[in-house]
């Protein structure tokens, strides 16, 4: 990329106007106004805005259903992480052997792709819906009783955290698949004449050259559960019951647009905002090297 | 040669178990959107095809305005699929192409928006586009939901990336030949660049239908709403909602991103191994 292969001046500005114009004004100039008005508080029901330092900030700190929602946020995504990689995994394991239909398979698994998290929301709301989900059919089957997933706060955070992790199957797969046809064979065939067995290939030779692809889709993964998953908590338990489910970006929803507290939803941004520099940093910093050794 | 084919038979069985799991849901919503009221709410309950046929899909196309929200979410996804792939890829052609000052600030303020989700800053973004939209009197219209989401890091980078695995001889034979950089881009870059513009394409529209929560802040009309927003709508009638009727819905607002999907799944596969391969 360092030659130049056309002249001029004005040229490449021109070409890159629409995009900066549209960076700055409805991303970049949003930012700022966030931090500006974590920094306010809103009074006489939104009718005047006051400065009030870090007020909103400190409150956050010491308010205990604050500390419930990262909490929340924590344990769902690290499930919804883990879980989603690891099943997305050894599935693209199994949908890459050189089996008749292979194609098929892979179509057939990766098509969750295209799934929104309302629909998500929306099927499972009804599936697992007490009295007449078909769920609850089958675990008063087996267990003799019926289970109330949406009003059980540990089983709604389960409910959650299943819908999320099929939601996002088809996204998973979809990398793990094109990273494992991109493998180099030649270590994995030389392994096997080694000696090694199936699991030691995987464990020792196959996992760590996907460390890179890993990576990625821990992020990706990370930004998901942390605002994708929105539409389908607002969907399928509106952060209940008794606030279970109330992850950071839905506490941050219902303060600004049920309760107007724009400040104390816009620090709740900056906090996000710090969290998500922090996870990108990372990001670049890993992604131009390898993460597995060798390459 | 007996354990090899014992293994592939595991293996088939293993991946359709998989395959039903994962479409499981779907399967379960598809069964559910043909029953009538009282098949859905029969106990214990009835899992095959109903005696409803399309009646659901009817009446949630036309009494629950269906149709109108994916009429509306066709239009927003095909307006910002089409202006944000033209748009990265002229701005992929400036970072590749050309040499000019300030180049690498320009990188990283693109670089940089990657960690500004619209969900993080929803509460100013609310703010600017209801002023600037009662402002210009484009309340309630495509323009609200469409213009903030016109440009991309994702894009650009996509395509500056592509640009610069394209042989340079290419753009020195086009400009001997004496055409300017937009006849390059138009007559040599476009044709060689389909998988990544169908990369770009496919994952712009399958964002854009999924949008949730902008739409449900910014839109107060229900004629100008999507389809993501009025699904919420349908199940917020809560004890007296109509299950067929929401599967239905639920089906509908599938069927767009899935056939985009099918239709250009191959390319999308092939545009993301080319990024791969740096």
């Amino acid at each position: 990329m360092s030659t130049a292969k056309f002249k001029g001046r004005w040229a490449p500005w021109l070409f890159l106007l629409p995009t900066l114009i549209i960076l700055a004004l409805f991303l970049y100039y949003p930012v700022i106004q966030t931090f500006r008005l974590s920094f306010y508080r809103v009074a006489f029901l939104g009718l005047k805005t006051k400065f009030a330092g870090l007020e909103n900030y400190i409150d956050l700190l010491h308010d205990s259903a604050y500390h419930h929602t990262v909490g929340v946020t924590l344990v769902i995504t690290t499930a919804v992480v883990l879980l989603g990689l690891a099943i997305s995994l050894a599935i693209s394991m199994l949908a890459n052997q050189k089996i008749h239909g292979a194609q098929v398979y892979r179509f057939l698994l990766i098509w969750p792709f295209a799934l929104s998290p309302a629909v998500a929301g929306v099927v499972f709301l009804f599936m697992f819906s007490p009295g007449f989900g078909a769920v609850n059919y089958l675990t008063s089957l087996v267990t003799g009783h019926e289970l109330n997933w949406l009003g059980d706060p540990t089983l709604a955070i389960i409910l959650v955290i299943m819908a999320s992790v099929w939601k996002n199957l088809g996204y998973n797969i979809v990398f793990y698949l094109a990273a494992l046809q991109n493998l180099n064979t030649e270590v994995l065939e030389a392994a096997s004449i080694d000696g090694a067995n199936s699991w030691k290939r995987f464990w020792y030779v196959t996992f760590p050259l996907l460390s890179p692809m890993t990576f990625f889709l821990l992020i990706t993964n990370i930004t998901y559960s942390f605002f994708d998953i929105f539409g389908l908590v607002d969907i399928l338990t509106k952060g209940g019951p008794q606030d279970a489910t109330n992850v950071m970006i839905y506490n941050l929803y219902r303060d600004a647009f049920e309760y107007y507290k724009t400040g104390l939803a816009s620090a709740q941004s900056v906090i996000l905002f710090l969290l998500v520099v922090v996870i990108t940093l990372i990001q670049f910093r890993t992604s131009g090297r390898q993460v597995h050794y060798g390459g | 040669m007996r354990r090899k084919t014992r293994d592939e038979i595991l293996t088939h069985i293993a991946l359709i178990f998989i395959v039903l799991l994962v479409m499981a849901p779907v399967l379960f919503a598809l069964a559910k959107s043909t029953q009538t009221r009282a098949e859905v709410y029969h106990f214990p309950p009835k899992l095959g095809f109903g005696t409803a046929g399309f009646f659901n899909y009817k009446v949630a196309w036309t009494q629950f305005d269906l149709g109108l929200y994916m009429k509306n979410t066709l239009i927003v996804a095909g307006i910002v699929m089409f202006f944000k792939t033209l748009f990265s890829m002229l701005a992929g052609l400036a970072l590749v192409y050309y040499e000019f000052p300030l180049k690498e600030w320009v990188f990283y303020f693109i670089l940089f928006t990657l960690m500004m989700p619209t969900e993080i800053m929803i509460v100013a973004l609310f703010n600017e586009v209801s002023n600037m939209a009662k402002a210009l009197s484009l309340e309630n219209s495509y323009a609200v939901l469409t213009v903030p989401f016109l440009a991309s890091a994702t894009g650009v980078f996509l395509f500056r990336q592509h640009f610069s695995s394209i042989p340079s001889e290419l753009a020195d034979a086009a400009r001997v030949d004496g055409a300017g950089p937009l006849r390059f881009l138009w007559s040599i870059l476009v044709p060689i660049s389909w998988n990544a513009i169908a990369a770009l394409g496919l994952i712009q529209f399958i964002y854009m239908w999924n949008q949730y929560i902008w739409p449900l802040v910014i839109i107060r009309e229900n004629k100008m709403q999507l389809i993501q927003v009025g699904l919420r709508g349908l199940t917020n009638q809560q004890d007296t909602t109509n299950w067929g009727l929401v599967m239905a819905a639920a089906i509908l607002a599938m069927i767009p991103p899935m056939v985009i999907f099918l239709l250009l799944q191959e390319q999308f596969t092939k545009g993301f191994a080319l990024g791969q391969e740096k």
